[in-house]
């Protein structure tokens, strides 16, 4: 009861907060809502009535927290499809088809919900995705280019759109359109204000969000006609917005004649396959900001989802999805329960009531031009540029999914790019076999390791978006505060998809006080230099060998940046000079392969490596890789091999020897095995200080080989938290045994040289 | 051939196929080096299905162990028709010791897996194990107890279910330590003598996972309960054992 009390006086406290993110939301709603229908040919406050409906359902039934909700970018393409080709070119009547296409995409997405079908969204390829956006975003700016050059009546492929371009420019020089031109200076202007609002840095002028300037600054314009001017207002009535007089009064009836046709069929699917894409990518990015570091129930938002589109639909609204700018644009100002969508929605309605005469005043090419801008932003350059550093593979599965998606529709081109992402990873492993007889197999092992509680995962085979899924469900299992290690040593191959995916998962721990560390990648190849490229045990070609020339991993580089804070050197590559670890009993009878990612300073008195090693010549074992640090020490000291109490796996070498006991020191004596060859010496070692040192600071396994010493932790890599750990334990015991005059303590007691 | 040292128990090397000259020297010579007692070791030559044979030799001579070598990874036909050593692991009457690799050189196995399944077979099966272990001279044992995702029953959404995930698993790793600590109360003394014994709860798929942990930790030896017959159905559906024979992380024995 006192728990619900104060969540209540907690939520009211947020509340002016919330409603005040929520009015800001709704500046950009609005023209965003209206530019958005009208590029969907569909009646303007179609897409209003969207966003108010998907903010009132969603922030009752919805799974996630600073979410907004409304009419989205990537369905633009699909609407525009179907409500233009369902009745064969009758506008109306196709979008009152469409309208019953989004009901019936409504009730599947909450059967996507409901049987928690949200994880579908991991079975695509990123560059897939990405490269669907773009071709999004390509078709967005096609068309509305022409619009917000004031050539409305343009119609054709986006092909044809674009190479239209410069004939709708050349038209506006044409007398018989002047009418026109004052429209297309407005598009062309409200375009720049687009451009260069993130450049203003003035904070009254930032208050009010980009799209509602060019909007007042339009309404502004027409007033200005009205009442000053004696000229008549020169955007013709062709050029406004037009909202019927009675919005709340008259809902269009949807037409659910044409349900079993397949046209109908392909547009309801296309709808839900976009809207849920859309919606987990947004949602996934929002839950990145959220400044209370919560996790949203993505089937649950589904389901709500749905549910919004359904009451849209019959309202007469477009379907409602997840949106990334508007909810970033929510949490950037305070946003911080679903209270926020909710108000966005309620200032949605008192401007389509009290301001229905203004809205009717904003001409078509400054909506067009917001547009412009989106789908610019959708299919920047940059984002090309960006896939193509990641590996020329990913190059093509982008491409072929824009040139895809531009000839064909949607669904087509995700599904070519699915196809040539698989393609593509059985070349690359030059074998198909190898997909095939694992895709169905379990892949990932994971544990809770004793003693400190880490989560350790093990994937095997290969991972790639086929097979994300096991892994991701494990994944998301783990508290985010705690620490996970994820190797991938056993696994022979990781794409891109998987990897930016860990990525998220990286920054989510990190935020959350956790850590999250890949390891096992390092010794990879990859196809680029890239940090997140494709990383095979297969060779890709007879240029790129494995582990050589190849680009840094994340944790290499995260070692690198460790190097480089404690100015030390480091060095990734794989070194067969073993000469120092030979020494050490724990190596006496392992086979060193190599070591790599060596961090050691200029006088190579600390040196950190990872080292791979094989118990035993000839024997074909399984290899283990583990991080050591080796220490060389200014003085000799005893050989000895010092074990926590118990763990036997490092000592059984020793089975000859038995524990040392060190007097006046029994909790130590009973917590530490102390081996080697002169106990009498390694007791005179072991000084107080020393002892104190062990007992007083987490276990490794330290071994001396007289004038250096080795320190390990498990036998697996260390994670970059880890390496710190040992290092600066390494550093604290030198000093510690530096201080001890082992060589005086020697000559005192002359009974021991002996 | 070293097994029998440690076991100090008599050995039949089964041999199907044609009886050469040839093959009996290499026999011959490969057995030379250990035992000097001739009466330990027995040679049958016979000929015909090698699964029938070295069951019908295994059930006649009351054998307590099959030892069998076998690749690391079946091809995918194998997997479904099943090799020889796998026909054999499902159809014979004792105890099987699948060997990956099998090496002339004496090799310490050091480092025990076992199965702590929820099974009435399981407490003989540690039972036993340690048994073996202590003839090996093994020195860390660890019993795994494979936690399912069905037994979570939790699909994690939020952060309530991923709470609620994680104290589900964490008292279901308790119980499940507890069950194998109950086991090995049982277990005598003298055999627990110079073994470091392990629990460890591991969340994944039954029968899959622990393969898989006993790749990762690099062990020396697996120990699983035999399961019960299994038809071509799950093969095609694989469960359990299955996993582990299609891809024997290192050397397996099957305890019946």
């Amino acid at each position: 009861m006192e728990n619900k009390k104060s969540n209540a006086s907690y939520f009211i406290a947020q509340l002016p907060k919330n409603i005040f993110s929520g009015f800001v939301v709704s500046l950009i709603a609005l023209p965003l809502g209206l530019g958005l229908a009208l590029a969907s040919e569909a009646p303007p406050i179609s897409g209003v009535i969207a966003s108010i409906a998907g903010g009132i359902v969603v922030s009752i039934f919805g799974g996630s927290k600073i979410t907004v909700t409304g009419p989205g970018n990537g369905l633009v393409v699909v609407l525009l499809g179907a409500i233009t080709t369902l009745a064969n070119g009758d506008l109306y009547q196709g979008y009152i088809f469409t309208l019953a296409a989004i009901i019936c995409s409504g009730a599947l997405m909450i059967l996507i919900g409901q049987l928690r079908l949200g994880i579908l969204s991991d079975f695509f390829p990123s560059s897939a995705i990405q490269g669907m956006l773009a071709a999004i975003g390509i078709s967005i700016f096609a068309k509305q280019v022409h619009v917000m050059l004031a050539n409305t009546r343009i119609k054709g492929d986006t092909i044809s759109l674009l190479k239209d371009i410069p004939d709708t420019v050349l038209l506006l020089f044409k007398p018989e359109y002047s009418a026109a031109i004052v429209a297309a200076i407005v598009g062309i202007l409200s375009l720049l204000i687009m451009f260069f609002y993130g450049k203003i840095r003035n904070k009254y002028f930032q208050l009010v969000p980009a799209p509602m300037w060019i909007v007042l600054l339009a309404i502004g314009l027409s007033y200005y006609y009205e009442f000053f001017s004696t000229e008549q207002y020169p955007i013709g009535k062709d050029l406004l917005v037009q909202i019927p007089d009675n919005v709340f009064l008259s809902f269009p009836r949807p037409d659910f004649s044409l349900v079993f046709d397949a046209k109908f069929i392909g547009a309801v699917i296309a709808i839900t396959l976009i809207s849920s894409i859309e919606s987990l990518l947004s949602i996934k990015a929002v839950d990145k900001l959220d400044p209370l570091k919560r996790r949203s129930n993505v089937n649950k938002d589904l389901t709500a989802l749905g549910i919004a589109s359904i009451v849209s639909g019959f309202l007469g609204g477009l379907n409602v999805v997840t949106v990334i700018a508007r909810s970033s644009v929510n949490v950037n100002n305070g946003g911080s329960n679903r209270s926020s969508n909710f108000f966005h929605s309620v200032f949605l309605i008192l401007f389509v009531v009290l301001f229905q005469d203004q809205l009717k005043r904003i001409p078509l090419t400054a909506l067009a031009a917001i547009l412009v801008y989106t789908g610019y932003k959708l299919a920047a350059p940059r984002n090309l540029k960006d896939v193509a550093k990641i590996g020329k593979e990913q190059l093509i599965i982008f491409s072929a999914t824009i040139i895809a998606t531009i000839t064909t529709n949607l669904i087509t081109g995700i599904l070519i790019g699915i196809l040539t992402a698989i393609i593509i990873h059985f070349i690359l492993n030059k074998s198909m076999m190898f997909f095939v007889r694992s895709l169905f197999k379990p892949n990932v092992l994971m544990f809770k390791e004793g003693g400190n509680g880490t989560y350790f995962i093990s994937v095997k085979n290969f991972s790639s978006f086929l097979n994300f899924s096991k892994l991701k469900k494990r994944l998301d299992t783990i508290p985010e505060n705690q620490d996970a290690v994820i190797d991938f040593s056993l696994c022979d191959f990781v794409d891109y998809t998987v990897q930016e995916s860990l990525l998220g998962y990286q920054e989510t721990f990190t935020r959350k006080g956790g850590s999250f560390e890949i390891t096992g990648l390092d010794i990879h190849g990859a196809s680029s230099e890239h940090p997140l490229a494709i990383r095979s045990l297969i060779p890709f070609s007879r240029k790129i060998k494995l582990g050589s020339k190849t680009g840094l991993t994340k944790r290499q580089q995260d070692l690198k940046g460790i190097a480089n804070d404690f100015a030390r050197n480091y060095n990734p590559k794989k070194d067969t000079d073993i000469s120092g670890l030979n020494d050490f009993v724990f190596f006496k009878i392992k086979k060193i392969t190599y070591l790599s990612n060596s961090i050691f300073d200029p006088k190579a008195v600390f040196k950190i490596s990872d080292v791979e090693f094989s118990e035993g010549e000839f024997i074909a074992r399984t290899l283990v890789r583990t991080t050591v640090l080796t220490i060389k020490l200014k003085s000799d000291v005893p050989k000895f091999t010092l074990d926590r109490e118990g763990l036997l796996e490092f000592v059984y070498k020793f089975s000859g020897f038995k524990d040392i006991t060190v007097e006046d020191h029994p909790d130590f004596s009973k917590r530490f095995f102390l081996l080697g060859e002169y106990p009498e010496k390694i007791k005179s070692f072991f000084t107080d200080e020393l002892v104190l040192f062990f007992e007083s600071n987490p276990y490794y396994h330290i071994e001396s080989n007289g004038h250096s010493l080795l320190l390990m932790r498990r036998e697996r890599l260390a994670s970059i938290k880890e390496i710190k750990a040992l290092l600066d334990f390494g550093t604290r015991l030198e000093k510690v045994i530096s201080d001890i005059q082992y060589d005086e303590i020697l000559l005192k007691s002359p009974k021991i040289k002996t | 051939m070293r097994m029998v040292d440690f076991f100090d128990s008599k050995m039949i090397i089964v041999h199907v196929g044609e009886k050469t000259k040839e093959k009996k020297d290499t026999i011959k010579k490969l057995i030379s080096g250990f035992s000097e007692d001739d009466e330990k070791v027995k040679i049958i030559w016979k000929q015909g299905d090698p699964v029938e044979v070295i069951i019908k030799t295994a059930k006649k001579n009351n054998a307590d162990l099959i030892m069998l070598g076998a690749i690391p990874r079946e091809n995918f036909l194998k997997f479904y028709i099943g090799s020889i050593a796998r026909k054999i692991t499902r159809s014979a009457h004792c105890s099987v010791l699948l060997l990956i690799k099998p090496s002339e050189d004496l090799r310490p196995c050091n480092h025990i897996v076992v199965n702590g399944l929820k099974d009435e077979k399981t407490k003989q099966t540690i039972l036993d194990s340690f048994e073996v272990g202590q003839n090996l001279g093994a020195q860390k044992l660890t019993i795994v107890e494979e936690i399912s995702r069905q037994e979570v029953k939790v699909v994690v959404e939020d952060d309530q279910s991923l709470l609620k995930d994680t104290l589900i698993k964490e008292q279901l790793a308790k119980e499940e330590d507890l069950r194998v600590q109950h086991i090995l109360g049982d277990v005598p003394e003298d055999l627990k003598k110079g073994i470091l014994i392990k629990s460890q709860s591991i969340f994944g798929k039954r029968g899959y996972s622990i393969g898989h942990y006993a790749k990762v930790v690099a062990a020396d030896l697996l120990i699983m309960n035999a399961p019960p017959r299994t038809t071509f159905l799950d093969r095609i559906f694989p469960h359990d054992l299955e996993h582990i024979l299609s891809e024997l992380p290192t050397d397996v024995l099957i305890m019946r």
